[in-house]
Formats: structure tokens, C-alpha cells, sequence
């Protein structure tokens, strides 16, 4: 339970970027032993003030006081020297070093040497009170996203971090992951250590925090008390200054099918092999593919996208047979794509974002004719998806980069939906987005659905799943072990087949 | 103290104020060199002005240096744009050389050598750029080297070639024999070097602007050097892209070497580049891989290459100050491209 006296106190801290006032006059605190919640939507400002305190930011106004003592925080290591440990949503950790190799970078050794033997009986020591495990000898390019993250923490812990940060630390977990985290979190505040935790996901936020400050537009738009006893309607109307009401799902009457997948296998070169895999997804319906990262779900997607061929099996699009699975052949059929990693499968951050929006048909004959290009078809176009899906950004000139997650995802469906696909592919459609921003990805979602278009959702996020799809397939092991209608599926049936419990159904 | 903070955006005058920051930069960094040797300064940086751009012959003079660095320059930023690390350049203008020589000692109507002369000559660069492409699209080995190491190849094959089977038997120079005269591309302005290669060189750029930014396989150029994950799910064939770029790229530089055989050497000697094709990196940088802006970039190189001669002889600092002016060049070029992604931030003395 929280102590008296804040262990860290940010008062009327602002920050501006050019015009943009990303934060202002903003105050938080936390006690030691609080687990404080940072809420807020993309581009309310959490982030920039989180690099305010780790000093990556100088604030242009505004103190930051650490037990009471004015501290001046102009870089990392300030940060670490003061006591915070940030954990980024990208980890920065050397791939090619071992844990312990990680734990000891920039830690002053004996005579020259790293002290290992230092190293390993505090890390042990760090890996016992917490339940944080880890093989110190194991490099870092063999552990697993949740392993990295655990090292992350540890590596907070081991230099001394009286307060902890972690941004969107379950983005990238799975559920039963997310339960580990929590309970070592939840046993560093009991030892009195400080955590803020960012998360979009206000059910987590509920369990895990004794504290909120939400934050909307740069300000703090209010504060929670009493996170357990208040609704997730209620944050997330202090996050968006409005109600949010979750789009609901009619009856569907789906038609024929639009994509079929007979008996696919993939070998194994790379990640999870596809073992056997059958599904249909019809024109109306919403199909949810549901597992355990790491069970063969990019491997689908990867297949199904054209990107690779299956060794063995047969896939249809609104009826005709694939034979070349390339994405050129897959999209011409019908096929619209919006994939799990904007960044690097998506978008090309470093160009307009018109390019990227008529990136997938440049070859059309929408947007260029005998090998020249259509500049003006293509502005155009950009101008009119920006317009229609409400794309906050100065123009389609923009960089790509320079757009928020919700804006450049807003950006993606609008590319795919603008040519009327017959099925849609989708991979973790809404992570990282804030509750308006999923919200807006649901409805279009359920749009096409009405129009006839067959979607196939892939993703890990069992309730959104629940809420979208008619049906959920669970995916393990690179086979498909059970499909439910979602009127019948729950949270606790799907989590089991998830971990294979269950056998085929 | 100062810091890095990352930018949001670039703003647009920044694309032609960085070049020439870099540019003065040079010249103040340069200035200490001028000094050591004993010379002034300014009067030594002005003799290199008046003897490159201070009169129309010196200006066609320096021209005639460009042209082959225009080429070159557009290579590298063609290739670059894809992300495909072509230090080659240098071995392509040699292979162009020599296979325009050999088509240009064949008798034949002027025009049609001239033609002939050319397309051997681009022919023969983009075999030589396809050897690093291919390497890299099937074996992933890493062009930056083989490309780099090429150029060594053909510049032996070159003097096997000099020395072996082209050698004047008569003299007993290391040099090819004469393209026939009338294969020699003539020349504009009486009295002066200027000649046709130059102008077909200041026509190139903005052929090279209008295919990046017009053309598909521009676009496609671009996207796979941004993002070749992006480009690849996107329907775009990678490695067709980075193979067709080597070519072009590979082709740009080849002219280079016709050029300087038909219009300036008129046979292949082994010192028929003096590192155009490295230069053409240092034009491409400052240019910011835009084919406008490797025009003024090639132009500013050959006016301290013609201008540095200029110097030595009036002041007696050594000419070989031009190549270090082009060192000094790409390198502040390299530091000043740190401010399109980030600014610099003034913050208060850490306590």
C-alpha cells in the first residue's frame, strides 16, 4: 500500500514541439510501494512526459523533485543515477550479448573486468524475490519477447531503479504471460519500489493499479482514486472527453465462401511450421484466429497474403485457385491485407504518405498507365481517403512516419478498403491504438462485413476477438485445434484450447 | 552543453542550405591546410575561382571535368535511392571506357560509332554493376564489398589489356590504340574542349529525375531502398528492382567512361579516370541523391579539381588539396545530413 511522501513528483511540466504543446503544465506523483496508472489516448502525451523524466527531453517549464529534492535530469544516465528505470516498448538490448552481458553494460567491473561473479549473485538475487527468472548465459537473440522484456526489468532492478517505468508492457505479451508480469510488479511495490505503467488496456490498468492520472491532450484530464471500483466506461471517457459505446454486431447472414484453405502445410524455414490447416471463411462473416503468439499465426498470414508458397495444400479466393501465392496474384483475386506490423510491412515511413496509400496497386491502371505515373490520380486518391477516414495530418505529402499509430492504421484500411476486397486479412488489427481509434477499426470492420466482404482477424486479444468475430478459430502448434461459434466461446474455453488442453473439435 | 533531440519534421530549405553549409564548412576546414603550406588563403581559394569558374574557357574546361562526374553522380544516386550500395562506379566508367574504345576503332559512319559507341559502352558498365547485384539477390553477399572490390578487377583487366594485346607496339606506351577520328564527339564551342557528351550529361539528370519520380519503376525504386518489406508485400518484385537498378546505375557510369573517350582521350590510358567514380559518391551525397542536384554538385568537384591545379602552380600548395577539399566535402556532408533527422538543443549545464 502506498507510504506518505511522494517518491517522485512532476510538477507543471510542459513540453512544446514547434506548435504542438504535447504536454502542459502537467503534475504527477508517485508514492513509493504505488503502482500509478498513465492513461490517455495516442497523442496525449504520455510518452513525451515519460522521456521527460527519463531525460530524453529537456521540459521547457516545470521541476522534477525525487524525495523532495529538485533533481535536473538531462539524460539517461541522470535518469538511472537518480533511481528510474524506464522499460521502452522497443527493447534496447544487445542481441548478440548473453543476459548477464546485458545486465553488466556500463556497470564498472574489478581492474577491468566485468565482475560475473557480482553480476550473477545479484541477478539470482533479483530473479528469487521477484519470481523474475532468467539463464544468465543464454543470449538475448534466443529469448523470447517476454524473456527481453524480463530482462528489461531486470536489468532496471540491478542498477538500483526506485522507480520503474514500463510503456505498454503487455502490447507484447500473452495473457499468460501477462499474469507473470503482474505478480512480479505487484511484489516490487510491496518492497516499496515505484511503478508507472502505461497501458491502453483499462482492464489491466483496473488489476494491476492503486492510482490513475489520465491525461488528454497534453493536460491531465482528471485522476482515479480507485481504479479496481471504477468502470472502464468511466476511464475511458475521461481519455476521450466523451462516451465510448462498443459497436455491436448484428446477425450475420454470410453467403458463399471467399476463402478457403484445404489441407496447408508449410516446412520449417522459418518460425512455426503450418501443420494440415483447413478453414473457410464466407462472404458476411467476421472469422477470428485465436492463440498463443508463435503458434503459426504469421505463417498463415503469410501464406494467405502470397508472401510464401505452402509446401502442400490448396487456398481459394472468391473461388479461383491461387497457384503463384505472390501478394500481386493474391490482391488481384480479391484480397485486402492490413498487416500486424504498419512499420515494416505496411508503411514506408520515410516517403509521402501518399506512396504507401497506393503502394499495393502503383501498377494499376488507378494510378499509372505504360510505366508513368499518375501523380495527380494518386494525390487525389490520398486526399480523398484522408478526407473520408478522417486521417489527422497536414497532407498527403506528409511523411508517413510523422503519423500517429491510429492515423497511419486509419491509412491502411483506407487503401485496402477503397478497392472493395472480397476478403480481408487483418493481424492484430487494433494494437497499440487508444479506444477511438479501435473503435472508428471496428465499425469499418463491421461495415464490410455488412457489405458481403469475408474477414479473417488475426490476434491475440481475446475480448476484441469476441466482440468482432461471428466465429474463432484457435490456432496451436501450427494447427487449427477447435473452431467456436462466439456465442458459445468464453474467454476461459478459448484460453484452454489455446494451450492446447483441448483436442480437436 | 548540447543535444540531439529528433526532429518531426525537415523543414524544405533545408535540402539546399545543407549542401552548401557543408560546402563553406569545407573551405573553412580547408583554409587551416592552405595556411600550413604557406600560402594565403584567400588569395589561394581565389585562384582556384578564377581558374575554374572566372572566365568562359575556364568554365567550359571545368564543365568538361563534370560531365563525367554528372554521370557518375547519378549512378551512384540512382542506385542509392535503392538502397543498393554501389561503390562500383569506378569500374564501370573503366569497363564503358574500354568497350567504347574498342567499338570506336571500328570504322564506320561517325553518328552510328557515336551511337554504337555509347550503347557498348553503358552495355559494358551494367555487366560489370549486375556481377555485385546478382551476388547480393542470390547469395546475399554484401555489395558495398564486392561492388568496392570490383573495381579493382577491371582496373587490371584494364592494364592486362594496355599492356597486352592494345599496347602501341610502336611506342611501346601502355595505351590503347586511337578511336577513329571521326567516332571523336564534336565539339561545340570552337577553340575549347567542350563537347557533345557534355550536353548529352546535362540532359541526363533530369531524364534520371523524371524516371524517380514519374515512373513506376522510379516508385518502385524508391519504395524497396525505404522499405523492401513494405515493397515486397506490396507486390513489388525486390529483387527484379535491385537488379534493374544495378543496371541503370551500372549503365549512367559506363557513359561516363564513353564520354571521356570520345570526347576528351580519344583512346584508354590507365589513368583515363582519376577517380570519377568515387567522386561520383561525394556528388551524390551533396546532392542529396537528387538528380538536379548532382548537376551544381559535379560542377563545384571539377571546379576544385581544375581549380586546385590552378593553385599549385600560382601558390605552391599541392594540388592533392582537391582531394582532400573532396574528402573534407563528403564527410561534412555526412555530419550536416545529422540535421535533417535531428536538431540540436542548447540545455542548461548538468549539476
Amino acid at each position: 500500500m502506498p507510504t506518505p511522501g511522494p517518491l517522485i513528483e512532476m510538477r507543471g511540466i510542459t513540453k512544446s514541439f514547434g506548435a504542438v504543446k504535447a504536454n502542459e503544465a502537467v503534475d504527477l506523483s508517485v508514492a513509493p510501494g504505488e503502482i500509478l496508472g498513465l492513461l490517455g489516448e495516442n497523442g496525449a502525451g504520455k510518452t513525451t512526459l515519460m522521456n521527460v523524466l527519463f531525460g530524453a527531453y529537456a521540459p521547457d517549464a516545470g521541476e522534477i523533485l525525487i524525495q523532495g529534492q529538485k533533481v535536473r535530469i538531462t539524460s539517461s544516465a541522470d535518469a538511472l543515477a537518480a533511481g528510474i528505470g524506464m522499460v521502452h516498448q522497443h527493447f534496447h538490448l544487445a542481441p548478440r550479448l548473453t543476459v548477464l552481458e546485458n545486465l553488466l553494460i556500463g556497470i564498472p567491473g574489478k581492474s577491468g573486468r566485468l565482475d560475473r561473479a557480482g553480476g550473477l549473485a545479484r541477478l539470482a538475487e533479483i530473479s528469487r524475490q521477484h519470481g523474475l527468472t532468467l539463464d544468465p548465459d543464454l543470449p538475448v537473440s534466443a529469448l523470447s519477447v517476454g524473456e527481453q522484456q524480463r530482462l528489461e526489468i531486470v536489468k532496471a532492478l540491478f542498477r538500483g531503479a526506485k522507480l520503474l517505468i514500463l510503456d505498454e508492457p503487455t502490447a507484447v505479451l500473452a495473457p499468460r504471460e501477462v499474469d507473470g508480469l503482474f505478480s512480479a510488479l505487484r511484489s516490487m511495490a510491496a518492497q516499496g519500489l515505484g511503478i508507472i505503467f502505461i497501458s491502453h488496456k483499462l482492464n489491466e490498468v483496473r488489476a494491476l493499479t492503486h492510482r490513475c492520472t489520465v491525461l488528454r491532450l497534453g493536460r491531465v484530464a482528471g485522476r482515479v482514486d480507485d481504479p479496481a471500483n471504477t468502470t472502464s466506461a468511466e476511464m475511458a471517457q475521461l481519455m476521450c472527453g466523451h462516451e465510448i459505446v462498443p459497436p455491436a454486431r448484428g446477425p450475420s447472414t454470410p453467403g458463399a465462401a471467399v476463402l478457403t484453405l484445404d489441407g496447408i502445410s508449410t516446412s520449417k524455414h522459418s518460425g512455426t511450421v503450418l501443420r494440415d490447416v483447413s478453414l473457410a471463411v464466407r462472404a458476411g462473416e467476421i472469422l477470428g484466429i485465436a492463440g498463443v503468439s508463435g503458434n503459426g499465426q504469421r505463417a498463415l498470414a503469410e501464406v494467405i497474403s502470397g508472401v510464401r508458397a505452402p509446401d502442400a495444400g490448396q487456398m481459394t479466393i472468391a473461388g479461383q485457385k491461387v497457384s503463384r501465392f505472390s501478394p500481386r496474384e493474391v490482391q488481384a483475386l480479391g484480397l485486402g491485407r492490413i498487416p500486424e506490423d504498419r512499420m515494416t510491412t505496411g508503411l514506408v515511413t520515410n516517403l509521402p504518405l501518399a506512396d504507401s496509400m497506393v503502394l499495393p496497386r502503383i501498377g494499376t491502371a488507378a494510378f499509372s498507365a505504360k510505366g508513368l505515373l499518375k501523380p495527380d490520380a494518386i494525390r487525389a486518391f490520398a486526399e480523398e481517403q484522408i478526407k473520408a477516414y478522417d486521417i489527422r495530418c497536414p497532407g498527403p505529402m506528409t511523411r508517413a512516419g510523422a503519423l500517429s499509430g491510429g492515423n497511419l492504421q486509419k491509412a491502411l484500411l483506407a487503401r485496402e478498403l477503397a478497392f472493395d476486397p472480397k476478403v480481408l486479412i487483418v493481424s492484430q488489427p487494433t494494437r497499440g491504438l487508444d479506444i477511438g481509434a479501435a473503435r472508428f477499426i471496428h465499425e469499418k470492420f463491421l461495415d464490410m462485413r455488412a457489405k458481403g466482404c469475408g474477414i479473417i482477424v488475426i490476434g491475440e486479444d481475446l475480448e476484441e476477438l469476441l466482440v468482432l468475430c461471428d466465429r474463432i478459430a484457435v490456432m496451436y502448434e501450427g494447427r487449427i485445434v477447435g473452431t467456436l461459434d462466439s456465442a458459445d466461446a468464453t474467454i476461459a474455453r478459448l484460453g484452454l484450447l489455446m494451450t492446447g488442453a483441448e483436442g480437436h473439435s | 552543453m548540447f543535444r540531439l533531440e529528433v526532429r518531426t519534421s525537415t523543414p524544405a530549405w533545408f535540402n539546399l542550405a545543407l549542401p552548401l553549409l557543408a560546402i563553406v564548412a569545407t573551405l573553412v576546414l580547408c583554409s587551416g591546410l592552405i595556411a600550413l603550406a604557406g600560402a594565403g588563403v584567400l588569395e589561394s581559394y581565389g585562384v582556384m575561382f578564377t581558374a575554374s569558374l572566372g572566365d568562359s574557357y575556364a568554365i567550359t574546361e571545368t564543365l568538361v571535368r563534370a560531365a563525367p562526374m554528372i554521370f557518375t553522380g547519378l549512378a551512384v544516386a540512382v542506385a542509392f535511392r535503392a538502397k543498393f550500395w554501389n561503390i562500383g562506379a569506378e569500374g564501370q566508367l573503366l569497363a564503358g571506357a574500354v568497350a567504347s574504345c574498342f567499338v570506336g576503332a571500328i570504322p564506320m559512319p561517325g553518328p552510328l560509332a557515336m551511337l554504337l559507341m555509347a550503347i557498348a559502352g553503358a552495355a559494358a558498365g551494367a555487366a560489370v554493376a549486375l556481377v555485385p547485384a546478382t551476388l547480393r539477390v542470390k547469395f546475399k553477399v554484401d555489395d558495398v564489398v564486392s561492388s568496392l572490390l570490383l573495381n579493382s578487377v577491371i582496373y587490371y583487366a584494364l592494364m592486362a589489356l594496355i599492356e597486352g594485346p592494345w599496347k602501341d607496339s610502336f611506342s611501346g606506351y601502355p595505351i590503347s590504340p586511337p578511336i577513329e577520328d571521326s567516332a571523336n564527339f564534336p565539339v561545340l564551342i570552337e577553340g575549347t574542349r567542350l563537347h557533345l557528351g557534355v550536353v548529352v550529361a546535362l540532359i541526363a539528370a533530369p531524364l534520371i529525375w523524371f524516371l524517380i519520380v514519374r515512373t513506376t519503376l522510379g516508385f518502385r525504386i524508391r519504395v524497396t531502398g525505404e522499405n523492401p518489406e513494405a515493397a515486397r508485400y506490396g507486390g513489388i518484385n525486390v529483387e527484379r528492382v535491385l537488379i534493374s537498378t544495378a543496371l541503370l546505375s551500372g549503365a549512367l557510369a559506363g557513359l561516363a567512361g564513353v564520354g571521356e573517350v570520345g570526347g576528351v582521350h580519344f583512346q584508354v590510358m590507365s589513368d583515363i579516370s582519376p577517380g570519377y567514380g568515387y567522386s561520383g559518391i561525394v556528388v551524390a551525397m551533396l546532392a542529396r541523391l537528387n538528380p538536379f542536384g548532382v548537376v551544381p554538385a559535379a560542377i563545384f568537384l571539377a571546379a576544385v579539381m581544375t581549380g586546385a591545379e590552378a593553385m599549385s602552380r600560382a601558390t605552391g600548395v599541392p594540388a592533392f588539396l582537391s582531394d582532400v577539399i573532396q574528402g573534407t566535402a563528403l564527410l561534412a556532408m555526412l555530419v550536416a545530413l545529422l540535421f535533417t533527422a535531428y536538431r540540436v538543443r542548447r540545455v542548461g549545464a548538468a549539476r
